[in-house]
């Protein structure tokens, strides 16, 4: 049991990035990018293929960081300058990537189990795992709360926000749109890089259903530790992700589930996080209007009372 | 300073929508000028807003800046010399930002943006003297969302952020339009303060016969995409929304319709 939950911590800190990546496009752009499910394979990709080559697990990894900036980048062009639909162009990425990642590997799966990796020096015990990694995970949340502080960031972020305003100010949304689609994908593949580094191996439907799991973590983490700052945002994020695999440890321990349900779970999970902000706000508004309609009639026919 | 000559721009260009926005304009601004612009509904107004911020290309002509054509340059670099408020008043700010963050924008107005900090203290202490001059309590703030704040209020940050670098341009697109009387008064008042101090050469479009009079030292009156009357200072000092009236009837032969039209 508690071998599990540790298991679950160090899994999501290894996704924490990938989920860092969709909360940029999700959250920040306001742009559900599918390129995600293509680039976090290609990341694994590229990082265990360079492996077995005998190039250095960092080079492997910032090498993967790389193909998914580009990955990225090709996402946004088609939706900046082609003006192609956002979610279309990132579907048309998503597969371009699926033949892509084959060629990248020369075959469906790559191991590199038995090889020295970017993690075997602190697979064991989990404790320094989840102590190494956390440091790493907290260290690119703060570069990125940092950069999203720069000019250049809170120009991203007002893209997002009101993309005309941003423009009547000088800033190319065009360009900032795929910086930040290309930001977002580069992490997604450093993560697929470390889960197939942690994992053993690489494999071409490793990336299917990941941008399910990012949305999930990102809305998971705003539910329970709220979004005030980009702060508190990106942590959110981050402990989203560590709160989605315990969710997900506990219920496979829960007889009902099969592990091939997971996505559904997964899916289910995304599904009522969405709704049901929705619904509260709805009938939360609906009580406010009765009641201040209410009000101002009491308000009115007092008056209309004193003089009479 | 400004100039626009020649411009014409239709909508819908060759099908029965084909409707004409602006028919060769010709308008010379001198710097300081404060001029205000009225007109029917479909006058061309808001198309003269656009094609000098770069929202629109003109079909022909050419719109020039200190003698400089840049009807090619777009919107983004124009902000380089134009500041605009836009009516809506969610339209000029950034809601989910900070009204610090969103000076921090501003104040980059048409400078490359790069990795250096945004909100430095330096930045913070100049944007709380500008805010304190507002005279609305935003000073104390400034780590607020801009989308926890009123039209009013949203829309003095919005003219403030357009105006405190200084553009060579300034456009207010019916920035008042949209606002309760009370504030539509406050920000009308700011306005002409701070055109006054920092001598802005503005472009007002406005459906406040009553303002156009009152502010600025020229008026322009507009009708189905042309320019029919242009009024220097000198007789604007001295008009009435009466004789304003009678004179756009005179020249375009219609009443002035507009369904929004302020009379003052």
């Amino acid at each position: 049991m508690i071998d599990s939950i540790y298991g679950a911590i160090a899994l999501g800190l290894l996704y924490a990035l990938m989920a860092l990546g969709v909360y940029i496009t999700f959250r920040i752009l306001d742009f559900p990018d599918l390129t995600v499910d293509g680039s976090f394979a290609t990341g694994g990709a590229i990082a265990a293929i360079m492996i077995t080559h005998g190039y250095s697990p960092i080079l492997a990894t910032l090498a993967a960081f790389g193909g998914g900036l580009v990955a990225g980048a090709c996402t946004g062009l088609l939706h900046t300058k082609g003006k192609v639909n956002g979610l279309l162009a990132g579907i048309l990425m998503m597969i371009a990537l699926y033949s892509i990642n084959i060629r990248i590997m020369g075959r469906p799966n790559v191991s590199v189990v038995n090889t020295e990796t970017l993690l075997s020096p602190i697979m064991k015990p989990i404790g320094l795992f989840i102590l190494v990694m956390g440091i790493a995970v907290v260290i690119v949340k703060l570069l990125l709360d940092a950069f999203l502080h720069t000019d250049l960031g809170l120009a991203l972020r007002a893209t997002g926000d009101n993309a005309r305003m941003i423009r009547s100010f000088g800033a190319n949304t065009d360009r900032t749109k795929i910086l930040g689609i290309s930001l977002s994908n580069g992490l997604v593949a450093v993560s697929g890089a470390l889960i197939a580094q942690q994992g053993g191996f690489a494999d071409i439907s490793m990336g299917v259903g990941m941008i399910v799991i990012g949305l999930a973590s990102v809305i998971i983490g705003e539910a329970i530790f709220g979004a005030r700052s980009v702060f508190i945002a990106t942590l959110a994020v981050v402990l989203g992700s560590i709160v989605y695999r315990i969710v997900v440890a506990l219920a496979l321990r829960v007889e009902l589930f099969k592990s091939s349900d997971l996505k559904l779970v997964t899916a289910l999970i995304v599904i009522i996080a969405l709704v049901v902000p929705y619904v509260n706000r709805l009938l939360k508004q609906k009580s406010v209007a009765r009641r201040r309609s209410a009000e101002l009639l009491a308000t009115v026919s007092l008056k209309k009372g004193g003089k009479s | 300073m400004l100039d626009l000559v020649n411009v014409s721009k239709l909508f819908n260009p060759g099908t029965p929508d084909e409707k004409i926005a602006l028919m060769n304009a010709n308008l010379r601004f001198k710097t300081g000028d404060f001029v205000t612009v009225i007109g029917s509904n479909g006058a061309g107004k808001s198309t003269l807003m656009n094609i000098i911020s770069g929202v629109m290309k003109p079909d022909i002509g050419e719109v020039r800046i200190e003698g400089k054509a840049i009807q090619h340059v777009p919107e983004y670099e124009r902000s380089r010399w134009i500041g605009r408020v836009f009516q809506d008043p969610m339209a000029g700010t950034a809601p989910r930002m900070t009204i610090e963050e969103n000076l921090t924008m501003a104040y980059k107005r048409g400078k490359t943006r790069g990795f250096g900090w945004g909100a430095t203290s330096a930045k913070r202490q100049l944007f709380r003297e500008h805010l304190s001059r507002l005279g609305i309590g935003l000073e104390n703030r400034m780590n607020a969302k801009v989308g926890l704040l009123s039209g009013g209020e949203r829309q003095a940050l919005s003219l403030l952020m357009a105006t405190f670098t200084k553009p060579a341009i300034l456009l207010l697109d019916e920035h008042t339009a949209a606002l309760d009387p009370a504030r539509a008064e406050l920000i009308t008042r700011l306005t002409d303060e701070i055109v006054r101090e920092m001598k802005l050469t503005t472009l007002m479009v406005t459906h406040n016969m009553e303002q156009a009079i009152r502010l600025g030292n020229r008026l322009i009156m507009m009708d189905k995409g042309r320019i029919i009357l242009d009024i220097p200072e000198e007789k604007k000092t001295n008009l009435t929304v009466a004789q304003l009236l009678g004179e756009f009837e005179q020249i375009s032969g219609n009443k002035l319709s507009d369904d929004r039209v302020i009379l003052g």
